[in-house]
């Protein structure tokens, strides 16, 4: 068992234990967390830096709004309803349109059908802090239905896939992609059974991927083979994720990106305590790379800093 | 740019440091209380551990006369190998004073007149403690007795005798006291003890044949304690100073050392009860065994000593909140269990503390039916929670609603149990509803998000640690250590604080990392 932990510690693998005390508590201020835990500040500090994100169409900040829900997103036929202070995936609703007969009824991503009062009752709960992580009042976000980019459709079961890149001091060391299956309900979250891929950061072309802590090389649903994929505009990926940390001043980031038929890369959400599953995905301990960006000098450009890490990190 | 932010490595290093300093000081001062209440102050490190205590009760009836009363008794003063626990007086219209003399205490009991017949009683307890030993100081050498002849050849004589025939002061009492026990072989020695004489009188010649070899030498008296004696004998004891310590001596048999049940009450000469203004005196010693708490020993132990720590105990609390208490003292373990299971194994659980709240309950239900309760609670409250979000009600109705069903079903469980005749049914009434009703909605929440997989796995998580919360909570050595020295409390906190640095793999990681201990990269 002994051998078991030098092996990861000789192997560079962060654990939960290290992560909180040694990376977490030190790079994170606490101070910053709102900046990423409640999405609406994240989107509009993101929108101020020019950063693209998914398109914000409303927000519900009380019952009495919930109410007039038709006049809030009435114009729209597919969006996202999401709570501003969610957790990994909680509370998210993903409307795809409406029933083409009846008004009152909606689609959702997985086949479903859901009717307004649904909704309705999805958005109080939302409001009523239910998904929200310290269970107080919460606000709903409504925004623009990201279009996955046919890309993505061969190792994709419903959802939307997505992109986490880990930035430590504003350097990306660490990349994943995210493949709803199945069992993760159309949901990009490793937690729920989404399957996950490393990706190297050189070439930006996807490395074997990961379901629930095991090692898989094709997608379940699919049957596809999820390595060696290049994912489109990987330069973008990196820098949108590396100006993040401009953004935030947190030393330890998950930068969660998708990628858009229409619009490219959109930053979909910022995670203070971003998991360690990727590092299951790239077979790579994080330690090791942080101990390279600490050798290096802090004052570069974003670019910069994506330049230097495509160098030192391929795989 | 922004790296102000972060502390620099030997911050973190220098908070490590402190912390190991901080526990390490917590550490020294509750072990030094700890130690200092169980070595010193005795009180038991083990549960169940009793101490046996001796009631020894002396009644004294006389008849008065007409005059004043004034009745001297001898009480236990230096009690070699016994400490007292407490001792009483009791005499309806008789003034009391405990005083020293030269034979070690008396008490003295007077009254103006009195009339009939009156009894005096005095009761003391005592326990075996072997710390106690003779602290008399060095006598002087004893004068030579006076003696007329022919006792004074025939004290020469034996006295030169025995001294040939030994090589200290020890031996010389053994020798001497086997020539006076048979005192038929030997003219000279029938001539000063007597054809047969009792050890009353052997210890008395002794002392004065001792005297006159210059070994200080005195008689002392006492009881042998055994378990139950309605008239318990006054015993003579020959003691000895050798030059450095006492040595006592059975007048009769020569023999060394003290009995250890042996209690001593007095010594010299003199008798036990002196009255003046009373006559047909009688006497009466009896024993009582009996069995004692050590803690109740020691707590009376530290209030004689008028210690602080006796001050700061949980005992001057109301009964009622010691037993609160006794409960409350064993969170803290419970937490640190939790703290291990969660931070080093890696168990999930829903809620921080909840497993210590069941753990809690497990206590009043045993283990086994607590779990099938809590599971059988938990999955009724699911069942119906699951329905209630298809009436969709607002957040915080629909959790009142989710603890009143609790309550509901606590209840019906409680009246079907008992109709069947499962006492063990009663017991569920304990279980935190609150925290239950929390746990169905976080799982429920966690069942509909992340699936019915992860909502029982920390389920079972939660159980399994309520259940280690158990086990380590009802040891009974847990239990009856943190009641009788909460400042281990400060052992518990140290803990906790080191494994709020412990920033190795939790168990759980390494089976989780797996697929990277294959190989370096």
């Amino acid at each position: 068992m002994l051998a078991w932990a030098r092996t990861l510690r000789a192997n560079g693998v962060l654990g939960l234990n290290e992560r909180n005390a040694q990376i977490i508590q030190r790079f994170n201020a606490r101070k910053l967390y709102p900046l990423v835990d409640d999405k609406l500040k994240t989107k509009r500090l993101a929108l101020e830096a020019g950063i693209s994100v998914p398109k914000l169409y409303g927000v519900m900040e009380s019952h009495h709004d919930v109410r007039s829900w038709a006049e809030i997103a009435g114009q729209h036929t597919d969006f996202v309803i999401k709570p501003a202070h969610g957790t990994g995936g909680d509370g998210i609703l993903v409307v795809a349109g409406r029933s083409s007969r009846r008004q009152r009824l909606y689609q959702l991503i997985d086949g479903n059908v859901i009717s307004e009062a649904g909704i309705r009752h999805h958005v109080s709960n939302i409001i009523s802090g239910q998904y929200s992580f310290v269970g107080t009042r919460d606000c709903a976000m409504i925004e623009y239905r990201v279009e996955t980019d046919p890309f993505f459709a061969a190792v994709t079961f419903q959802g939307v896939p997505d992109v986490r890149v880990l930035v430590y001091q504003g350097y990306p060391v660490m990349a994943m992609v995210r493949l709803p299956t199945r069992r993760s309900g159309g949901k990009a979250n490793l937690h729920q059974g989404a399957v996950g891929a490393g990706i190297d950061l050189a070439s930006g072309q996807t490395l074997s991927g990961v379901l629930g802590n095991d090692i898989v090389t094709e997608h379940p649903d699919t049957g596809e083979p999820i390595a060696g994929l290049d994912i489109p505009m990987w330069e973008q990926f990196l820098s949108l994720a590396a100006r993040c940390y401009e953004l935030t001043g947190l030393g330890y980031l998950g930068v969660d990106i998708v990628l858009d038929q229409e619009y490219g890369p959109l930053i979909l959400e910022l995670n203070a305590r971003p998991g360690l599953n990727i590092q299951i995905a790239n077979k790579v301990g994080l330690m090791n790379r942080f101990t390279v960006v600490d050798n290096w000098k802090a004052a570069y450009e974003p670019d910069e800093k994506v330049a230097l890490v495509r160098e030192a990190f391929s795989q | 740019m922004k790296h102000w932010l972060a502390p620099s490595h030997n911050d973190m290093e220098d908070r490590a440091y402190r912390v190991v300093l901080i526990a390490a000081l917590l550490i020294v001062a509750g072990g030094a209380i700890f130690f200092f209440k169980w070595q010193v102050l005795g009180f038991p490190a083990q549960p169940d551990a009793e101490t046996q205590v001796w009631t020894v009760e002396v009644t004294v009836s006389f008849d008065a006369g007409p005059g004043p009363i004034k009745a001297s008794l001898y009480i236990p003063g230096l009690t070699p190998g016994f400490a007292i626990l407490e001792e009483n007086y009791l005499s309806r219209g008789f003034g009391y004073t405990p005083a020293y003399v030269s034979g070690g205490r008396q008490v003295r009991w007077t009254r103006r007149r009195a009339r009939g017949v009156q009894t005096l009683y005095y009761r003391i307890v005592i326990y075996k403690d072997p710390a106690l030993i003779e602290s008399d100081t060095t006598p002087p050498f004893p004068e030579q007795p006076s003696m007329s002849e022919p006792l004074r050849t025939a004290m020469e004589l034996l006295i030169e005798d025995v001294g040939d025939k030994s090589a200290d002061p020890g031996s010389f009492t053994v020798e001497l006291l086997k020539r006076l026990s048979q005192p038929r072989r030997d003219q000279n020695v029938e001539i000063l003890v007597g054809v047969d004489p009792t050890a009353a009188q052997i210890a008395r010649t002794a002392t004065d044949l001792l005297a006159a070899a210059r070994i200080p030498a005195r008689t002392i008296r006492g009881i042998y304690l055994q378990e139950q004696q309605r008239r318990a004998r006054i015993v003579p004891w020959l003691e000895i100073h050798d030059g450095t310590r006492w040595l006592y001596f059975d007048p009769l048999t020569g023999k060394e050392g003290l009995p250890d049940n042996f209690l001593q009450w007095w010594t010299g000469d003199d008798p036990l009860f002196d009255i003046d203004g009373g006559t047909d005196v009688d006497i009466r010693f009896s024993v009582k065994s009996d069995f004692t708490s050590p803690v109740e020993l020691a707590q009376r132990r530290s209030d004689e000593r008028n210690s602080l720590v006796a001050k700061f105990s949980l005992f001057s609390l109301p009964i009622q909140t010691q037993a609160v208490y006794s409960v409350l003292l064993l969170i803290p373990l419970g937490a640190l269990v939790v703290v291990l299971l969660r931070n080093v194994i890696g168990v999930q659980t829903f809620g921080t503390f909840m497993p210590v709240l069941i753990a809690l309950a497990f206590r009043e239900t045993q283990l086994l039916w607590g779990a099938l309760w809590f599971v059988l609670l938990v999955s009724l409250g699911l069942m119906f929670r699951f329905y209630l979000e298809r009436l969709r009600l607002l957040l915080v109705p629909r959790l009142s609603a989710v603890l009143i069903i609790v309550v509901i079903l606590m209840l019906i469980m409680s009246i079907i149990s008992h109709q069947l005749g499962f006492e063990s049914g009663l017991s569920v009434a304990l279980f935190p509803m609150v925290i239950l009703a929390m746990t169905i909605e976080r799982m429920s929440v966690v069942w509909e998000e992340r699936g019915s997989h992860e909502a029982i796995q920390q389920g079972l998580g939660s159980l399994f640690v309520a259940a280690v919360c158990y086990g380590v909570m009802d040891l009974d050595t847990a239990k009856h250590l943190l009641f009788i020295f909460p400042e281990l409390l400060l052992l518990v906190l140290a803990a906790t604080l080191l494994v709020g640095r412990y920033t190795g793999y939790r168990l759980m990681e390494l089976y989780r990392f797996r697929e990277l201990r294959k190989g370096t990269d």
